[in-house]
C-alpha cells in the first residue's frame, strides 16, 4: 500500500513525490507519460524576485528545483544586484532538456515509484482518501494524495479561433478527475494564463539587438554547490514598437484570451501582450526578452509577448519587431483556461478541510509559476507522509519564509488571479531574504528528517559558520548588520501583538452567531476557518471591529 | 449574547430620548427588518419615502398611528436592510412597540453602540467618522457640536485619505521597481527622489499635529494656576469659576492637592486648575501636592503665574498675575501684569477677557478639522515612519512606506497590502 500517491508529474509533483519520499514514505508518482516528470511548460527560467526566495527556502529541505537549475542552468542573472540584499532575486535560464532530466533523475533517485497512467477517480472511504483508480480500470490503494496536476484540469487551450481541450499543447486534459472534484466542490473557478510563441533561434538577427550577457561571479540556486556546471549562452532585448501594436490592435477581436468571456474579475497584471496593448496603449514599445531554450536547441523563449491571436497574426506582429524580421514562429503562442481549487478549503499543510488524506499543491490552487508550484509540492508531500506515516505536520511560518507567505495567503485570501510570488507581499521582507534562507529554515529543515546526510552537514556547517569571526564578513553577516535594527523594530511591533496568536478560534464557532460581524466578514470567515485571531486578521475584508469582535466570541467561548 | 443560529440578527433600539416625549423613533436594522415591518404595518413604502401607516400587534389590535420610513441595503446609516417607525412619545406606546418587535422572528435588541459598529463593520463609516459621531452625541457646546460634525461628516477621513492615497502610489513606485526589476524600463525608480516626496508628506502630516487637538474642546481648555503658596490662587480659581470650591485660608500650603473645575466662559469650554503652591515642603504630603503642581503647569494650555514675573517658567500662553491688589503695599504691578483681586472683583473681567481672546487662538477654529488624540499617535507614527526613510536604500524606504501606510490604517480602520498592488497593477504595465 502507497503512504502517498501523487498524481501528477510536474514541478509540484516532482517536489511532493521526491519529499514525501525523504521522509520515508512509500511513494507513487502518476503521470500521463514518464516523460511529461519536470516539463517546463513555458518560460524556460527558474528564480527572481520572490520566485528565487521560494527556490532557496525549498532548497534547504533538500526540494529537487534548486539542484536541478544549477544542473541546467545556462544563464545566470542576480536581479536588484543593487538594491540591497532583502530583495536579490536569483534567476537562472535553464536548458529545458537538462533540467527535465535533472529532475527524472532526482525524483527516481528518491525511490517513488513512477506510474504511467491517467487517474481518473479519487477512492474516498467515509471522509478519507483511499485510493485512486486509473483509466484502465487499475485500483491503486493509499494513504494520502497529493493532486498536483497543473493546468490539466478540463483545461482548454486558446489559439485565435481553435479551441481544443488540453492542458499544454499536444497534451491531453484531465477531464474525469475534474468532474469529480467538482462535485466534492473542490475546484469549481477557472482561471487563464499566456504562453508566447516559440522562437527559431537560427532566424533571429542577434547582431541587431542588445545583448544580456550572464552573471560573472559563481553563485548557484542551490546550497550545495553543483559539480559541473553548463556553458553559458547570452540573451538578448528586443521591443515592439508602434507597428507591432497597430497589429495587434487591429486584431483583438481574434483574441480568445483577451476577447473571450472572463469570468469574474479579470487579472491585475496583464496576462498577454493584447492586455498590455489595450491597457497601455500610448506606449510606445513593450522590452521583450529573448531566452535561448537549450544548449541543444534552436527554440527561442520571447519573455513578454504571450499571447492567444491567431497563428498568423503572430507571425506578422513577430516580424514587425527590430531583429526579428525575417524570425520564424516554430510554435504559436496559445492562451490555457483551467479549473482551479479555492485553496481556503486546505489547512496550512494543503490538507483538504473536508477529505482527509487529499492534499492540494501547484497551479491547481490558483498560483502561477514553476517555484511557486514546487514550493507548495514540498509542503504537501512533507505533510502528506506525516499523515500517512505519524510523523509531526510541517508548518511554515509568514514570518521566517516565503514558502509561509504564500501558504497563509492562498488558505487565508484565496485567489482571484492567478497568484505569483513578489517580495511586496512579505511585510518581513527584510529578514526574508535570499541569502539567508539556510539561516531561517535550517533546524526546521533538519527537525523534518527530510534532508539526505549531505544537506544535513551542510546545515550544521553552516550554523557553525555562524558562530566564528569571520561571520561578520560574510555577505549573509553584513547584511545582519544592515538590516539588524529595522528587523529588531519590527519584532517588538510583533512582540505587541504575538498574544493574539495564542487565541485560537474554536473548531465548531458558528460565525454568524458572533455579533459585530457584517455578512461579508461572516462569509469570508466560513471560507478561510482561521484557527487563530492571529489568522483571522490577514484575512482580507475583516476590519480591527470585526477581529474585536471575534476576539470577544473566542474568548467567551474558551472561558 | 450568542443571538438565534443564522446569519446577522436583526437589532432594534428605541434611538430618541427616554420617553415621554412628543415623538420617539425606533430604530431597526438587519435581514429581517422589512418583514418585521411588514408583520406589523403592512406593505412597506417606497424606499426613503415617509408613510403614515396603522401598527398592529399580532393580535390585530391597534399599537398606534406612525410615520414609516424604509432604506434598502446598502444605501441605509447601517448599510443593512433599515426601517424606522416614528411613534408617539409616551412610554406605553413604545414599549408595546419595541415588545411586538421583539416577537418577531430573528429580531433581538441592540447592544450599546451597534448601529454604529454596523455602520462601520459595512464601511459606511471609518473609525474617525465613528469617533465624531460619538462627539456629536456628547456635544454640550456650539463649537464643541461643529468640530465634532467636520469629524462625524468625514473631514478627517478625507485628510487621511489624501495622505494614504499618495502613500500608496509611493509604495506602489517603489514595490514595482523592486518586485518587477526586469520591466526595469517601465518601473525604474530613484530612490533619492521617492526618499524626498516621502518626507515631504512627513512633513504635512507633522504640520497638522501641530494644530489644535479635538480633546480641548471636548474636555477643556486647561487654565492652571500656580505660584508660591499664599499668592491667591485658590482664591482667584474660586472667583473665575464663580465658586467656593477651593478652600482659601492664610495658611501657606493650604492647597494640598489639584482642585479642577469645569466652567464655560463666555461659551468656550475651560477647566481651571487649582494647585499648590511651590515650595520645598518637609510635610510629604505636600510634596506630593508640589509634584502634581509641576505636571499640571506642563500639560496646561494657558498658565496663571502668581509669582514673581523672573520666576515664570516657559509656557506658550502665559500670563502674569499680580494678585491681592486690594492689600495695601501691593498697588504697584509689574509691567505686562494683570493686576485682579478676588476679593473686589477688580480686574477680573480684563482677565477673564484675556482668557477667552487666548482660547480662541489655542481651539481648532471653526472651519479647522482637529484630531483627537489616538488619531494624532497613529499620525505621528506615519509622519515617524516617513522621517526615516533611509537615504538610498529603495527597500528600506519601501519599508517605511508600508509602516506609515499601515499607521493611517489605524486612523481610520482598515487595512490591507492588496489595496497597494490595485495601484501597481494599475499604474504600471506588468505581465507575461
Amino acid at each position: 500500500m502507497f503512504d502517498v500517491l501523487v498524481i501528477g508529474g510536474g514541478h509540484a509533483g516532482a517536489e511532493a513525490a521526491a519529499g514525501a519520499a525523504r521522509r520515508g514514505a512509500r511513494v507513487g508518482l502518476i503521470s500521463f507519460r514518464v516523460e511529461d516528470i519536470g516539463q517546463m511548460s513555458c518560460n524556460p527560467s527558474i528564480g527572481g524576485v520572490g520566485k528565487g526566495h521560494l527556490v532557496r527556502e525549498l532548497d534547504v529541505f533538500d526540494g529537487v528545483m534548486a539542484r536541478a537549475a544549477d544542473c541546467a542552468a545556462i544563464h545566470r542573472r542576480m536581479l536588484n544586484r543593487s538594491k540591497g540584499s532583502a530583495v536579490q532575486g536569483p534567476r537562472v535560464q535553464a536548458d529545458r532538456i537538462l533540467y527535465r532530466e535533472a529532475v527524472q533523475d532526482a525524483v527516481t533517485a528518491s525511490g517513488a515509484q513512477q506510474i504511467v497512467g491517467e487517474a481518473v477517480e479519487l477512492l474516498t472511504d467515509g471522509g478519507s482518501v483511499s485510493g485512486v483508480l486509473l483509466a484502465d480500470g487499475t485500483r491503486i490503494p493509499c494513504r494520502t494524495v497529493v493532486i498536483a496536476t497543473g493546468t490539466f484540469l478540463d483545461a482548454q487551450l486558446f489559439c485565435g479561433t481553435e479551441r481544443i481541450a488540453g492542458g499544454r499543447r499536444d497534451e491531453q486534459a484531465a477531464i474525469p478527475l475534474a468532474v469529480q472534484l467538482r462535485d466534492l466542490g473542490v475546484a469549481q473557478r477557472r482561471l487563464k494564463t499566456g504562453t508566447p510563441p516559440r522562437l527559431d533561434g537560427r532566424t533571429i538577427d542577434w547582431a541587431r539587438l542588445a545583448p544580456q550577457p550572464s552573471d560573472r561571479d559563481g553563485w548557484s540556486m542551490s546550497a550545495i554547490t553543483p559539480e559541473q556546471r553548463p556553458p553559458e549562452l547570452a540573451c538578448a532585448i528586443a521591443r515592439t514598437n508602434v507597428t507591432t501594436h497597430s497589429i495587434i490592435a487591429a486584431n483583438l477581436d481574434r483574441s480568445p484570451l483577451f476577447a473571450g468571456a472572463i469570468e469574474g474579475r479579470g487579472p491585475r497584471y496583464c496576462p498577454s501582450i493584447e492586455d498590455k496593448i489595450k491597457r497601455f496603449g500610448e506606449r510606445d514599445g513593450h522590452q521583450i526578452f529573448l531566452e535561448p531554450e537549450g544548449l541543444t536547441s534552436d527554440l527561442v523563449y520571447p519573455n513578454g509577448i504571450s499571447t492567444s491571436l491567431p497563428a498568423d497574426v503572430q507571425q506578422e506582429f513577430v516580424n514587425s519587431i527590430a531583429g526579428l524580421e525575417r524570425c520564424r514562429i516554430v510554435r504559436p503562442g496559445y492562451a490555457v483556461e483551467y479549473e482551479y481549487a479555492d485553496a481556503r478549503q486546505l489547512r496550512s499543510t494543503l490538507e483538504h478541510q473536508g477529505l482527509s488524506g487529499l492534499f492540494l499543491a501547484g497551479q491547481i490552487n490558483g498560483t502561477t509559476g514553476y517555484e511557486e508550484a514546487a514550493a507548495q509540492g514540498l509542503v504537501a508531500g512533507l505533510n502528506a507522509a506525516a499523515l500517512a506515516l505519524n510523523l509531526e505536520p510541517v508548518r511554515f511560518d509568514r514570518r521566517t519564509s516565503y514558502i509561509g507567505v504564500m501558504v497563509d495567503d492562498l488558505t487565508l485570501q484565496g485567489v482571484t488571479e492567478p497568484y505569483r510570488m513578489m517580495t511586496a507581499r512579505a511585510e518581513h521582507r527584510l529578514a526574508l531574504r535570499a541569502d539567508n534562507a539556510t539561516t531561517r529554515l535550517g533546524r526546521a529543515a533538519l527537525s523534518s528528517g527530510a534532508v539526505s546526510v549531505r544537506r544535513r552537514d551542510q546545515i550544521l556547517g553552516h550554523f557553525a559558520t555562524r558562530e566564528t569571526r569571520e561571520w561578520a564578513e560574510t555577505e549573509e553577516g553584513r547584511a545582519d548588520r544592515l538590516y539588524a535594527p529595522y528587523i529588531a523594530r519590527q519584532d517588538r511591533e510583533w512582540a505587541a501583538v504575538q498574544s493574539d496568536t495564542a487565541i485560537r478560534i474554536p473548531d465548531h464557532l458558528h460565525f454568524g452567531s458572533v455579533p459585530g460581524l457584517s455578512n461579508e466578514a461572516v462569509e469570508r470567515l466560513e471560507r478561510a476557518r482561521p484557527e487563530t485571531i492571529d489568522q483571522a486578521s490577514r484575512i482580507q475584508g475583516i476590519t480591527p471591529a470585526a477581529l474585536a469582535a471575534l476576539h470577544l466570541a473566542a474568548i467567551r467561548r474558551a472561558a | 449574547m450568542t443571538g438565534p443560529a443564522g446569519p446577522v440578527d436583526t437589532i432594534y433600539a428605541l434611538s430618541s430620548g427616554h420617553p415621554p416625549a412628543a415623538v420617539a423613533v425606533i430604530r431597526t436594522s438587519g435581514p429581517h427588518a422589512f418583514s418585521a415591518a411588514q408583520a406589523l404595518a403592512g406593505p412597506l413604502p417606497r424606499p426613503r419615502h415617509a408613510a403614515l401607516r396603522a401598527l398592529h400587534d399580532p393580535a390585530g389590535g391597534l399599537l398606534d398611528h406612525i410615520l414609516l420610513l424604509r432604506f434598502d441595503s446598502p444605501a441605509s446609516s447601517t448599510g443593512e436592510d433599515v426601517v424606522e417607525y416614528q411613534c408617539h412619545g409616551g412610554g406605553a406606546v413604545v414599549r408595546s412597540i419595541i415588545d411586538t418587535l421583539a416577537a418577531q422572528p430573528g429580531m433581538r435588541a441592540a447592544e450599546p453602540g451597534e448601529f454604529t459598529r454596523r455602520a462601520f463593520s459595512n464601511g459606511r463609516i471609518d473609525l474617525t467618522e465613528a469617533e465624531g459621531l460619538a462627539d456629536l452625541l456628547e456635544a454640550e457646546t456650539e463649537s464643541q457640536r461643529r468640530a465634532a460634525l467636520l469629524r462625524a461628516e468625514g473631514g478627517v477621513r478625507r485628510l487621511v485619505e489624501g495622505w494614504r492615497t499618495r502613500l500608496v502610489t509611493l509604495s506602489a513606485r517603489a514595490e514595482a521597481a523592486i518586485d518587477y526589476v526586469d520591466d526595469e524600463e517601465e518601473t525604474a525608480a530613484d530612490a533619492t527622489a521617492l526618499a524626498i516626496e516621502s518626507r515631504a508628506l512627513a512633513g504635512e502630516m507633522a504640520a497638522w499635529l501641530d494644530h489644535p487637538r479635538a480633546e480641548l474642546l471636548k474636555d477643556g481648555i486647561r487654565v492652571v494656576a500656580a505660584g508660591p503658596p499664599n499668592a491667591g490662587k485658590s482664591s482667584l480659581i474660586n472667583a473665575l469659576s464663580q465658586s467656593e470650591r477651593a478652600i482659601v485660608t492664610d495658611i501657606a500650603g493650604t492647597t494640598r492637592d489639584v482642585i479642577e473645575i469645569p466652567v464655560a466662559i463666555g461659551g468656550v469650554p475651560f477647566v481651571l486648575v487649582d494647585t499648590a503652591g511651590l515650595r520645598d515642603s518637609g510635610d510629604p504630603i505636600e510634596r506630593i501636592g508640589v509634584a502634581r503642581a509641576g505636571s499640571e503647569v506642563e500639560r496646561s494650555d494657558i498658565l496663571l503665574w502668581m509669582g514673581q514675573p523672573a520666576d515664570a517658567p516657559q509656557h506658550r500662553q502665559l500670563l502674569l498675575i499680580h494678585s491681592r491688589i486690594d492689600v495695601a503695599g501691593r498697588e504697584d504691578p509689574p509691567e505686562a501684569a494683570f493686576s485682579v483681586s478676588a476679593v473686589t472683583g477688580e480686574g477680573l473681567q480684563p482677565l477673564t477677557q484675556a482668557l477667552i481672546d487666548r482660547a480662541q487662538t489655542i481651539l481648532p477654529g471653526e472651519e479647522q478639522i482637529a484630531l483627537n488624540r489616538r488619531q494624532a499617535i497613529d499620525i505621528a507614527a506615519a509622519s515617524g515612519a516617513l522621517t526615516e526613510s533611509g537615504g538610498n536604500d529603495i527597500v528600506i524606504l519601501a519599508d517605511s512606506l508600508r509602516r506609515a501606510r499601515e499607521a493611517l490604517d489605524r486612523v481610520t480602520g482598515r487595512a490591507g497590502v492588496e489595496d497597494m498592488l490595485d495601484a501597481l497593477f494599475g499604474r504600471f504595465c506588468l505581465g507575461k
